[in-house]
């Protein structure tokens, strides 16, 4: 089995997508689980550059203007994700995914 | 692939490795860093300057300081006496090993070449501001629309509340 360079760089951003899965469903932490969704974003973020790189049309710049715009979006998401982390903590005085278990306030 | 694809990536993986497994969340914000500066640095090893540049100054600059502070706000550095690692463990890391497995199976499986394996794409920032003005202006817009408010609605969220007052 050859392994070409796009295989690789696919390989690699699977590895960081299953990591950050992991962490966000195994950890407690509000603060972790918003980490482990940066980790995902970022591992498609390298699948899309490396098939824009290896694809058959890098100057049409396809897959560079979709991982601009995913970073973009991801930076939002954090913002608006860490905004909520810390109005949750404000209010059950717990950043702990276990002891959220109610949905009334 | 060369040596340097190597270190890079197990610079990036172990990063993201020891930032999910660290019990100290501040030590694992670092982690998440040095993770973010290896996926740039093998933006820049697949010729996509912008990206990586954009990726250094977006992620390490912007999102690690971000949630540095949101640890530092919730008091997320004590490490907490019941563990750091949810009831349910067991079935989240066998999930992402299982989707670890499905996705290295579908890129071992999958046709191995792709017609531009060896030559470089010449494209400057120049090229890629050009098509942001010109044939991605509308999703240019709409990125800054959904950037303000995702931003005044984190502010909104995170804003202190007045008490209120029964009457």
């Amino acid at each position: 089995m050859i392994v070409t360079p796009l295989a690789a760089y696919l390989i690699v951003a699977a590895l960081i997508f299953a990591i950050g899965l992991a962490g966000a469903l195994v950890r407690r932490n509000a603060i972790l689980v918003l980490i482990g969704i940066e980790l995902m974003l970022n591992a498609a973020n390298l699948n899309l550059i490396a098939f824009w790189r290896y694809g058959p049309h890098p100057e049409l710049l396809t897959g560079m203007m979709f991982a601009i715009f995913s970073i973009a979006v991801a930076a939002a998401e954090a913002a608006v994700g860490l905004g909520l982390v810390i109005s949750i903590y404000r209010h059950a005085k717990t950043t702990d995914l276990e002891l959220m278990n109610r949905m009334k306030g | 692939m060369g040596f340097v694809f190597y270190l890079i990536s197990a610079f990036a993986v172990g990063g993201a490795l020891a930032a999910v497994l660290l019990k100290n969340l501040v030590h694992a914000a670092l982690a998440l860093t040095i993770a973010f500066f290896g996926l740039a640095l093998l933006f820049l090893r697949l010729d996509a300057q912008f990206a990586g540049f954009a990726q250094i100054l977006v992620y390490v600059g912007a999102v690690a300081i971000l949630v540095v502070f949101a640890i530092l706000l919730t008091r997320g550095s004590e490490i907490p006496k019941e563990g750091v690692f949810s009831k349910g463990w067991i079935a989240g890391l066998a999930i992402s090993a299982a989707v670890f497995a499905v996705l290295a199976w579908a890129v071992l499986q999958a046709a191995p070449w792709l017609p531009n394996e060896a030559a470089t794409p010449a494209l400057t920032v120049n090229d890629i501001g050009n098509a942001l003005m010109s044939r991605y202006v509308l999703p240019l817009e709409i990125i800054a629309v959904l950037l303000t408010a995702a931003l005044l609605g984190a502010v909104i969220v995170a804003m202190h509340e007045k008490e209120k007052t029964n009457q």
